[in-house]
């Protein structure tokens, strides 16, 4: 204690001492309570940040006690400073071997459970003798402990923790009696075995698979999912074997615990590849389904995961949930990360029965105040119409119903209206392509939406209207015209289809819009800095100079077909998830190996490759820029196009398919950059919100996020 | 499995941290709460796992009313409940107030492998079950304590409460006798210590029902669902093995029986409590198991009903553009007579800025809950097959932007919608002892929502 009264010269010492150095003094005092006062002080200033490693010594002085809170105490504060004193902990090794001779189980499993958490090589070799004992303590608790530390020693020392013969004294403990050292044990040998070379440290044979079996229903919840995550692993021999592990799991799915479920589901999911019988197969798709919407009754965090881990599913047995649309209807107050998922799985879950219902789920959704859910809603419509044909109409009533209502509510200065519109259009655009000369009677009330459009999708998504239908549009050619003045000011998308589509209106009416055509050219070869714009206005205006004819049959040709892809994930890619079920990897959609970091090096490997993967992609989508260079006029130029050469004539990536080839080569080159920019965590959420996107452009946004 | 967990507060500081495996960089946290931050300005809804330079972030959002109070000083409760209403509402229109988006703290756990989500978010929230009682600035060493206890090298280990009450307690230094690990955290009873005594031995079932229901603006009845649970308070002497009979349709089908008197109840998914012996359940239909000491959820139960909702709500609204809004609202019990609702609480929203609320009810009281932004009308008794009807008036300077949907609250004490009763509950124990089972049911109101319908933009006064 600071004595107040005699205030000392400022030359002899601070006036203050400093915290730490009463600490000190206290941690040293001859009384008990105030030795341990100064130990919780010493613990809060550790938890608040504040650095007391320099009390080390007088710290460790206090760990031979017999009160447990206060070992507890000095425990903890060594696991933290361990590693910056690395040289004073050897001191404290004398009491962590007699610890673990203690009489009191709970003292043995806690030092052995400590020395494990100090992560310094000089206390390693200290830690062998005491795991050997605590290894075959009597007490099950101590064991389960014991179990554990192997794995952190092997973690720290391979080669210490095989040679010492822990490891299969671990493999032995798999017999274990009591079930909570099975569990634990499992759980080592997993973790062993995933960081081993040679990955046999725990192989289930039909030994290990009985055991296994019979631990799983004496165990704790997460003793539970170590065994059944253990068993996801094992491929039965045979469909008999199959059918036999199966029938022990399925109790499971009326586990409390979501994550026993799950690990259960994944067990059947997996094993399901070997049975045959359609008739088992059509029963255990029938007994996972009530499971799965149980989980969408849990907390937010865990809906999440299962609603990600249900996507998946669904992708792999379409059939699964057909009757449970409603069940995935979003309530008002889901948090908007549950209901972006929602939204997800009822279009996945949509047909010709249950559509109608989902239709005014989503026009009501278009009505809400979340901007990302809204849009979403609004896309999910035209991902109905474009998925089911006989729903196209409705879906387009459906949103011309939202930009009519949208426009009144505009009209008393509601800000919110504009972006229905705006994705709105863009969802028509789709649908126009799907569908061609369907609904043409509908576009008079799009032209009206022009002036209100400010983003550039919209935007170019209108004019690409404006230019495949002029036609039936009067004044396409005015339309078009108003854009000229600010074309410069234009984004490059939509500088791009104006180009595009300024040449269909002159090929289609030529004689109103020679001016105008020659004017949009004139500013695009001329002002552009932009060398896709500048190009493709230069192969137009070559094209259209050199033969009108074969412009046309160019520039107007027929567009493929595009379709929502029931699969967003490459198969390859989804057998992977599954394999994966209820992990992070299941959570994200992506690989493991695309997010985990494996130290600095390992950081380096895994980008490494994702260069060298996007230089090949890369090299695949640019092969379509060279040709444009070098046979300038025999390369179709309309929209087809916009799909690289390389890739399959499927196209159905909505956005690229109606903006011309340029922009998805300039989107690439985003993405190149992108590649060394920060990591977007967020990415894999945009790719997979249009669901509709190609398995290519999937694979370059995982890329992407890589990094 | 996890290699860290965090306790942080409103602000993203972290209060309590564990680092379980040492292999990543605690200044990982750091990063947190930018980086949410960062996905809520980009308009994208902040998922509760999210990846950023190899480490893996899983988060849940702490409920703890303690630390509310402490870090709101009071004014803090209302917003937060008010967040778990309607946060997508609020977000849009707080923006300007965006750190009430934070009110609740997040506890987060770090992890560097492809880990089990699933384990890890549902450890989070046993883990705060555990800290609720705990008031963290006060109590960091109990929650040292837990966090060795509940989970070794970021795998989760015992999460039983009261298994971990028995060994892990402040006053422990104060005992003579040092405590022990008990058995139970070991056993394959891992739930339920030994040699424990009653002079009276007695259990309490408690069969809640809530219903969940999610009626369209138009009236029509998108979903309604049953959530069950039944809870136990059990006071029973050594390990006594129970069954508890059910008229579960399942069955009586498997069995070729058939209820004695009522019908059998069909449930679509049933979960247990992990005491229940599943394999046998899956083999007969049998409940049976070794109960906790004192009290938990023996089992929940979902089941889909065609029943009409309990509790109608039709609303009315007329909007005269820039001077007043009115709303009609009339209430429905649609059950049986001889029985009653209690408490019966209907939330309306009405718009933001409405002001000077005029009211008009047949029956109870109603108010205007500013904070809420909504019209409570209260009933304390609403007997079946009755209908009330409710008007209010509201001055409104603008046009209603879209709003939430009307919900409603309620308790029917001795009923349960789903049908489902207790046949039996047979308590046998070695040393034979005679206990008395005592069961109540009630249901309840879960997420009950009707959307409410479009405003009438007229000048014409119906009445009803």
């Amino acid at each position: 204690m600071t004595d107040f009264r005699i205030p000392k010269p400022k030359f002899f010492a601070t006036t203050k001492k400093g915290e730490n150095y009463e600490l000190k003094a206290d941690l040293n005092s001859e009384y008990r309570d105030r030795r341990k006062d100064a130990i919780k002080k010493v613990i809060a200033n550790m938890t608040v940040g504040k650095d007391v490693s320099g009390l080390f010594p007088d710290v460790l002085k206090n760990m031979q006690t017999d009160d447990l809170e206060q070992k507890k105490l000095v425990y903890l504060y060594l696991m933290n400073y361990a590693k910056t004193q690395p040289e004073l902990v050897i001191l404290a090794v004398n009491t962590f071997v007699k610890d673990t001779d203690d009489v009191n189980p709970l003292i043995r499993a806690l030092a052995i459970r400590t020395m494990g958490c100090i992560r310094v090589e000089k206390i390693v070799d200290y830690l062998c003798e005491p795991l050997r004992k605590c290894l075959r303590d009597e007490n099950p608790y101590v064991r389960k402990t014991a179990a554990i530390c192997v794995a952190k020693l092997y973690d720290l020392n391979p080669t210490l923790a095989t040679d010492n013969g822990f490891v299969a004294t671990v493999q032995d403990m798999v017999s274990d009696s009591n079930p909570m050292v099975v569990a634990n044990a499992i759980t080592a040998l997993a973790e062993i075995h995933e960081a081993s070379e040679a990955k046999d440290i725990f192989v289930i044979n039909h030994a290990t698979l009985n055991k296994l079996m019979a631990a799983l229903n004496e165990c704790t919840e997460w003793g539970r999912i170590a065994i059944l995550t253990a068993l996801a692993d094992y491929r039965p021999v045979d469909e008999k074997e199959a059918e036999i592990i199966i029938e022990r799991v399925v109790p499971q799915f009326q586990h409390a615990n979501g994550s026993v479920v799950l690990a259960g589901i994944k067990i059947v999911v997996l094993y399901m590849r070997v049975i045959k019988s359609e008739d088992l197969i059509r029963q255990l798709v029938k007994k996972m389904a009530p499971p799965l919407v149980t989980l969408i009754s849990s907390v937010p965090e865990v809906q999440y995961v299962a609603l990600r881990n249900i996507n998946l599913i669904l992708q792999k047995r379409p059939d699964i949930l057909q009757n449970e649309m409603r069940v995935f209807f979003c309530k008002y107050n889901d948090p908007l990360y549950v209901k972006l998922e929602k939204l997800e799985i009822m279009i996945k879950l949509a047909n010709e029965k249950n559509v109608d219902q989902l239709l005014s789920e989503l026009k009501e959704y278009a009505s809400e105040v979340d901007v990302d859910f809204v849009r979403k809603s609004v896309r999910a419509i035209g991902q109905c119409a474009i998925k089911i044909e006989e729903t196209s109409e409705r879906c387009i009533n459906v949103l011309l119903d939202l930009i009519n209502s949208s426009n009144t509510m505009s009209d008393i200065g509601n800000s919110k209206a504009n972006y229905v519109v705006q994705e709105a259009i863009i969802v028509i655009k789709d649908i126009f392509r799907k569908y061609p000369r369907k609904y043409e009677g509908i576009i008079p009330t799009l032209c009206k939406n022009l002036d209100a459009l400010d983003e550039p999708e919209a935007k170019a998504s209108l004019i690409w209207i404006i230019g495949e239908y002029a036609e039936k549009i009067d004044n396409a050619n005015e339309l078009l015209d108003s854009f000229l003045e600010t074309f410069r000011d234009e984004n490059v998308q939509v500088q791009l289809q104006l180009i595009t589509a300024t040449v269909k209106v002159f090929l289609k009416k030529p004689q109103k819009t020679r001016d105008i055509v020659q004017q949009v050219l004139q500013i695009a070869t001329t002002e552009c800095d932009n060398p896709d714009i500048r190009d493709r206005a230069y192969v137009y205006w070559r094209l259209l100079s050199t033969d009108p004819q074969a412009a046309k049959a160019v520039v107007l040709s027929e567009k493929p077909a595009i379709s929502v892809e029931n699969q967003s994930i490459s198969p390859a890619l989804l057998e992977e998830l599954i394999n994966n079920i209820s992990t992070l990897a299941s959570v994200y959609h992506k690989p493991p190996e695309t997010f985990l970091g494996r130290g600095k090096f390992g950081a380096d490997a895994v980008q490494r490759r994702a260069i060298e993967e996007q230089e090949e992609a890369s090299r695949e989508t640019e092969s379509p820029i060279q040709v444009k260079d070098e046979n300038l006029l025999d390369l179709d130029f309309s929209d087809a196009s916009a799909t690289p050469s390389s890739s399959k004539p499927s196209s159905s990536n909505l956005s690229s398919a109606a903006s011309p080839p340029s922009s998805s080569i300039s989107n690439n080159i985003d993405d190149l950059l992108g590649l060394f920019g920060t990591t977007t965590t967020n990415n894999s959420s945009t790719t997979q919100a249009g669901s509709s996107a190609t398995t290519q452009s999937n694979a370059l946004s995982d890329l992407v996020s890589l990094i | 499995m996890a290699s860290a967990v965090f306790v942080l507060d409103l602000k993203g500081k972290v209060l309590i941290s564990r680092n379980y495996r040492g292999d990543i960089p605690m200044s990982a946290v750091e990063k947190f709460m930018p980086l949410v931050l960062e996905a809520e300005e980009e308009q994208q809804a902040p998922t509760p796992c999210f990846t950023h330079e190899g480490v893996s972030y899983l988060y849940i959002r702490h409920n703890n009313l303690y630390c509310i109070l402490f870090a709101e000083a009071g004014v803090g409760i209302w917003k937060r409940k008010r967040r778990m209403f309607n946060r997508s509402s609020f977000s849009y229109f707080a923006s300007s107030t965006i750190n009430l988006l934070y009110l609740l703290e997040p506890v987060l756990a770090l992890t560097k492998k492809n880990s089990n989500a699933t384990t890890i978010l549902l450890f989070l929230h046993k883990l705060t079950e555990e800290l609720e009682e705990e008031s963290i600035r006060d109590n960091f060493v109990i929650i040292y304590e837990l966090l060795d206890e509940m989970m070794d090298f970021g795998y989760p280990q015992t999460t039983e409460t009261k298994i971990l009450q028995e060994y892990i307690t402040q006053e422990s230094h104060k005992l003579e006798i040092q405590v022990r690990p008990p058995m139970a955290v070991t056993n394959a009873v891992s739930w339920r210590s030994e040699n424990i005594k009653y002079r009276k031995n007695e259990v309490f079932l408690d069969v809640i029902e809530s219903v969940n229901l999610l009626v369209n603006a138009n009236g029509n009845v998108l979903r309604s669902e049953i959530l069950g649970v039944i809870k136990m308070k059990c006071y029973l002497t050594g390990m006594p093995e129970l069954r508890l009979g059910l008229n579960d349709k399942v069955m009586f089908e498997s069995t070729g029986r058939s209820p004695t008197r009522g019908k059998a109840i069909e449930m679509e998914d049933v979960k247990f409590h992990q005491c229940v012996r599943l394999s046998r359940f899956e083999n007969d239909r049998t409940i049976s198991f070794i109960p906790p000491d004192g009290g938990f959820e023996l089992m929940s139960y979902r089941l889909n009903t065609q029943v009409k909702p309990l509790i109608w709500v039709e609303a009315q609204i007329e909007n005269y553009t820039g001077s007043r809004i009115e709303y009609t609202i009339k209430a429905k019990a649609q059950f049986k007579r001889r029985s009653t609702a209690n408490n019966v609480e209907i939330y309306v929203p009405v718009p933001d800025d409405a002001d000077t609320p005029k009211f008009r009810s047949s029956i109870g009281s109603v108010h205007y809950a500013p904070e809420k932004s909504s019209i409570v009308w209260k009933i304390k008794q609403f007997q079946g097959g009755k209908d009330f009807s409710m008007r209010a008036h509201f001055g409104l300077p603008s046009d209603p932007e879209k709003k939430p949907p009307i919900g409603v609250k309620f308790e029917i004490p001795y009923f349960t919608t789903s049908g489902i009763q207790v046949r039996y509950l047979k308590i046998v124990e070695k040393s034979g002892y005679q206990a008395l089972p005592w069961v109540r049911y009630i249901t309840q109101n879960g997420d009950y929502q009707l959307r409410m319908p479009e405003s009438i933009k007229n000048n014409k006064m119906t009445f009803i």
